[in-house]
């Protein structure tokens, strides 16, 4: 081997080792960390009921309704598995819509509704000028009750898995 | 090898230094064309964005920001991995004049992403996997820059930050990857993925105009900071006197 040869060994090593030990740290990241917890997650107990977690999902066409008089808004966030009744008091970005995606930050309550002290929205990686949007809409609307797909289609983005 | 010429012509200062200098207007004409154009048609001719109106057009910073500061993560470690192995000053100087305009743009990135997230999402800050891991890749560009400038001599410093950037070339998949690996407030790529691009033609057209012209830009500073490397690392050497006297 020349010596050139054994430095090129010794950085590609040191490359090999570097990326096993970050997909090792990764794979145990994957397992547990997380940005935020979905519905069925919650469904199933992987948060304890005491934790301040996220909450992650779309919010349930339909489902958002405020309280006159305050800033309460009450909303269903889905993964379209499992539901979550989510209470927030305070101020929504600009985004939050029915039909999208949002990351609450909160705890259950004992009544199984997620009490949120903030609530952030998610945006997918669409994009597109308000008349396309509003004709998809408009096609979408009369074939909505057969297929349902943009509403699927937007959700698993979001979802991000 | 006749073939590796080439090659070994570029380990030559200077020739370095006069290639640099006459490469130099081919890169930033072209990248200031293509700026200015894609900005014109990404803040004045691309419709509105249906959910976030005028607000999605910083994108057309932001996107390129963020891809360069990958981009010119790859060519730092890639040219410290040649001086490593090469034993070749010339690309050591290449990724020593890499870093600052790396940092620069991750900075960039950073920044515009955050002042993005406060009006659409709700805040300016998340410690999500797609945020967190960007702004590990600005503190390794930090770091190479401080571990070298921490160190006297040139060859001392040239081999422990090159170590410093090939190791931290992991992140790179770790940062574009982040949004499909777990779950992100950030959204999945427009643009650089397999599929179709999720932008009609009238908004995707300005950012590849744009990508291309940060791209090309980036080209050209690293062109002018490489001469500036060489200068001083050479400063001794005669065929200095001989480029630089009129």
């Amino acid at each position: 081997m020349t010596p050139r040869q054994r430095r090129m060994t010794l950085v590609f090593g040191i490359l090999a080792g570097v990326s096993a030990a970050g997909v090792l740290a990764l794979s145990a990241f994957r397992q547990n960390v997380t940005f935020f917890f979905d519905p069925t997650e919650v469904a199933a107990g992987k948060v304890r009921s005491d934790e301040h977690f996220r909450l992650g999902g779309m919010v349930t066409q339909g489902s958002v309704q405020r309280s006159p008089g305050s800033l309460e808004v009450r909303f269903v966030v889905t993964d379209f598995k499992h539901d979550v009744p989510v209470s927030y008091t305070g101020v929504l970005p600009d985004l939050f819509r029915e039909g999208t995606g949002v990351v609450a930050h909160g705890h259950m309550r004992g009544d199984g509704t997620f009490v949120a002290d903030e609530v952030l929205a998610k945006h997918d990686e669409k994009y597109m000028p308000p008349q396309v949007a509003r004709s998809l809409k408009r096609r979408h609307g009369e074939s909505r009750n057969q297929t349902g797909d943009q509403v699927q289609s937007s959700t698993t983005s979001p979802a991000g898995s | 090898m006749a073939s590796w010429t080439w090659f070994h012509r570029l380990g030559s200062p200077p020739y370095i230094y006069s290639l640099a200098a006459r490469l130099t207007p081919w890169f930033a004409w072209p990248a200031a064309a293509l700026i200015l154009g894609g900005l014109y048609g990404g803040l004045v001719l691309a419709p509105p964005d249906y959910q976030q109106g005028d607000g999605f057009r910083i994108i057309y910073v932001h996107a390129p920001s963020a891809w360069m500061s990958l981009m010119v993560y790859m060519t730092m470690a890639i040219s410290a991995g040649v001086g490593l192995i090469w034993r070749m000053k010339v690309a050591h100087a290449v990724a020593a004049s890499c870093a600052p305009i790396g940092a620069s743009f991750t900075f960039c990135a950073l920044v515009t992403g955050s002042l993005w997230g406060q009006p659409m999402w709700g805040t300016f800050w998340e410690w999500d996997p797609r945020l967190t891991s960007e702004l590990i890749l600005l503190f390794l560009y930090l770091g190479y820059m401080g571990l070298r400038s921490a160190m006297e001599d040139v060859q001392r410093a040239d081999r422990s930050s090159a170590v410093l950037a090939v190791v931290g070339i992991v992140n790179v998949p770790i940062i574009h990857y982040s949004v499909t690996w777990w779950k992100s407030l950030h959204q999945a790529p427009s643009v650089m993925k397999l599929a179709r691009p999720a932008m009609p033609p009238s908004m995707l057209i300005p950012l590849l105009m744009m990508l291309l012209g940060f791209t090309l830009f980036f080209v050209a500073v690293l062109l002018v900071r490489l001469r500036g490397e060489v200068l001083s690392r050479e400063r001794s050497a005669s065929w200095i006197r001989e480029a630089v006297s009129p």
